[in-house]
């Protein structure tokens, strides 16, 4: 297949060039490729390595009325990602090789874009005692995480970062002080106030990925941060970076482009965990994202059934269904407002996940893996929550306008999504 | 005319519609003194008083003042209904538009329910305290019992001392006195001080003496038990010590002041007993307020509900 006439979005700009792809594979790329055989015209599109997103929730195996693998497949590659890596919290937990192997097979069977199931950190994530770490990077985890909890013992948390190093496999960490937290639901200020709903304090993330961070350090071994929030959080990693720790952050579309005034008509859609903060916070998210302390940009695609979502808002549950608008809501609020080029766009997006976590592609280059995506950056569409692919309709975006549409999604060479 | 489907907070209430209910409230006060307790007004409708969490006061309240105006009243707790059964919110709502209630009365224990009810039925929805949101008849009967005292809300100087990180009181007597004008100063220990408040247009002061100093009124807040369980403060003797209302206290407001508090009061620990029985105290003033003000409010939304027929 040649992709022509495309702008490509390469590590180092954007050139208008066609590519050759032969086998799953970008074989050539060159301003202008002909021959015969099937080709996609990308006139007016821009071509970016497929995205990747290192933090969603596909739900399957036990909550299949939420999300399956099959939907949050669609959902993916209609967002434009190529490869997406799964949280454990399932039922049963992903805390084995079984399960691990359930999702990694049953991803490959849907066979639209790769399912890299991470594994649970603790046995059925309770805190307790390490999960098979080994095992289960056999059998394809391309990480560990406890995410939704904390793994509350430090001692543990410890042992887990030190062992999993062992398998040159990464610790992503959900950042949470659930004493702390204490029942809270929104961001604890004005609008918590306002909405007489009970705060979560910056501190309860703070104080656990500062922990993590002097584990890291102590230790001298990598972690992840996951869903990074707080203006303080960003301060305390790049501090850490700058010291040399090997801290690596992820952060989400909704703390880039939200604030919680979103809360205050009870809008439970709006309600996520770390939850949406205020302007300060948002700001130095962009900053985090900017200067490269912020390393990645992920969902933490959290689908809901409505019945989860259309009761009180502290009974609703947490989380929100992203895939489908985190690369428009990236255009939208980092490329069109001057904050981020293309390349930084698809580095955050695609490379930094791809070597986080070791996984092939993240960049177009001539011998890669044909993962791509293919995009207006002009098109406008209107978020319309019921006719979201995903099964999870819980979008804060509902009804907002956004700037750029994926037109296809290209996996291993093949065309998995055409608009 | 008041022009709205529900009551649900004094937060998007504006000073003209406070003024219509304080005014329609005032009247009805007067007849209930006078004995009247038998208006046609809400005769054929009917009120259903949903409340998810205990309450003597606001319960019965709202029941007089419904039946007051000639309504037939349906009372149901959520111990004692197929909400202990794990019906949902909105089911519950669907279930008693169904059966063509005029108006649902909720009290629930977290913060916006209220919202999501009104959002499901096609009945009026009355807020009567929805967790640390909003309670705004509440808001209403302070003012009732404030405007009859002084002729007039602008301009008053108004203390409130206390528990007011988890009072919907507070907050809804917050938004309605600073439409009127009002001068709102608070204080509370530090743990009871909920972020942004003094946004809302709260002065927050750094002691009793600044926030009743030549206040018109002196409320006092209910303190919880579970509020000193949970650490926000060592004992209720220490409470009382400091953020509690006596006669020295008092001493420093305008001598006219007045004595209000939502009740049910702990005596010793917001308010003396003293202050509770004192001349100026108008908390039964305000218990009966409450009623006037509920009448006026379902009259007014009745008279609405009637319009777009």
């Amino acid at each position: 297949m040649i992709i022509k006439n495309g702008n490509v979005v390469l590590e180092n700009g954007v050139a208008k060039k066609d590519i050759l792809i032969e086998n799953g594979k970008i074989t050539k790329i060159a301003d202008e490729i002909t021959g015969v055989g099937e080709t996609l015209d990308a006139s007016g599109l821009y071509v970016f390595p497929g995205l990747i997103d290192m933090h969603v929730h596909l739900r399957e195996p036990g909550f299949e009325h939420k999300e399956d693998i099959e939907s949050g497949s669609k959902a993916a590659v209609k967002g434009g990602f190529t490869q997406i890596c799964c949280m454990p919290n399932t039922d049963p937990v992903a805390d084995n090789k079984v399960v691990v192997s359930y999702i990694r097979n049953r991803g490959k069977e849907v066979g639209l874009c790769k399912v890299h199931p991470i594994g649970a950190i603790t046995k059925g994530l309770k805190g307790e005692f390490l999960a098979d770490v080994g095992e289960m990077k056999k059998v394809g985890a391309v990480a560990i995480s406890d995410d939704g909890k904390t793994v509350k013992s430090t001692r543990l948390m410890r042992l887990a970062m030190e062992y999993a190093s062992g398998f040159n496999i990464k610790c992503l960490c959900h950042c949470e002080d659930a004493d702390l937290v204490d029942g809270g639901v929104v961001n604890e200020g004005f609008n918590s106030t306002l909405a007489g709903l009970k705060g979560i304090q910056r501190a309860a993330e703070d104080i656990v990925i500062a922990r993590d961070i002097a584990l890291a350090e102590s230790l001298d071994v990598p972690v992840h941060i996951c869903h990074v929030s707080t203006h303080s959080g960003v301060r305390l990693i790049r501090d850490a970076k700058r010291a040399g720790v090997k801290v690596t952050a992820e952060t989400c579309p909704h703390y880039f482009a939200l604030t919680d005034d979103v809360i205050r008509d009870f809008n439970t859609n709006t309600k996520v965990n770390p939850p949406i903060r205020e302007e300060v916070d948002k700001q130095a998210i962009l900053e985090g994202l900017k200067d490269g302390t912020l390393d990645c940009i992920v969902t933490d695609h959290a689908p809901h059934h409505a019945d989860d979502k259309n009761v009180e808002y502290n009974l609703a549950a947490f989380g929100i269904s992203g895939i489908e608008t985190s690369f428009s809501l990236a255009i939208t609020h980092l490329y069109k407002t001057g904050l981020l080029t293309l390349p930084e766009i698809a580095q955050r997006m695609s490379l930094n996940p791809a070597q986080i976590l070791g996984l092939e592609g993240g960049k177009i280059e001539e011998g890669g893996v044909a993962d791509l995506m293919l995009a207006s950056l002009e098109e406008e569409w209107t978020v319309k929550a019921d006719e979201l692919v995903s099964k999870g309709k819980n979008t804060p975006f509902d009804g907002c306008k956004l700037t750029g549409v994926v037109k296809a999604t290209i996996v291993d060479g093949k065309v998995v999504y055409n608009a | 005319m008041l022009k709205r489907k529900d009551m649900l907070g004094l937060i998007d209430a504006t000073a003209d519609e406070i003024y219509e209910i304080l005014e329609t409230a005032g009247n009805m006060k007067k007849l209930v003194k006078q004995g009247i307790k038998k208006l046609p007004h809400l005769e054929g409708c009917t009120a259903t008083i949903l409340f998810y969490e205990n309450s003597t006061r606001t319960r019965t309240s709202f029941e007089l003042a419904a039946k007051y105006m000639g309504a037939t009243t349906i009372n149901i707790s959520a111990g004692s209904s197929s909400v202990a059964k794990g019906e949902t919110l909105v089911d519950t709502g669907k279930t008693l538009d169904a059966q063509k209630n005029d108006f649902i009365i909720i009290r629930h224990p977290m913060g916006g329910a209220p919202y999501l009810l009104a959002k499901t039925v096609k009945a009026s929805v009355l807020n009567a305290g929805d967790g640390m949101n909003e309670h705004p008849t509440q808001g209403l009967l302070d003012m009732l019992t404030m405007k009859e005292k002084f002729g007039k809300i602008e301009g008053l100087k108004v203390a409130i001392l206390g528990d007011i990180k988890h009072s919907r009181v507070a907050k809804s007597d917050l938004f309605g006195l600073k439409k009127l004008g009002a001068d709102v100063r608070m204080y509370a220990p530090e743990t009871l001080i909920p972020k942004g408040i003094d946004k809302l247009g709260a002065k927050l002061c750094s002691s009793r003496e600044e926030a009743v100093d030549g206040a018109d009124v002196v409320m006092g807040l209910r303190i919880q038990l579970e509020r000193q369980q949970a650490g926000n403060f060592p004992s209720l003797a220490e409470y009382a010590d400091f953020y509690g209302v006596d006669d020295k206290i008092l001493s420093y407001a305008n001598p006219n002041a007045i004595i209000m508090h939502p009740g049910p009061v702990n005596r010793g620990v917001e308010l003396t007993s003293a202050m509770i029985d004192h001349d100026n105290s108008r908390i039964e003033d305000q218990v009966l307020s409450g009623v006037a003000v509920r009448m006026a409010l379902l009259f007014l939304l009745q008279q609405y509900r009637k319009s777009l027929k």
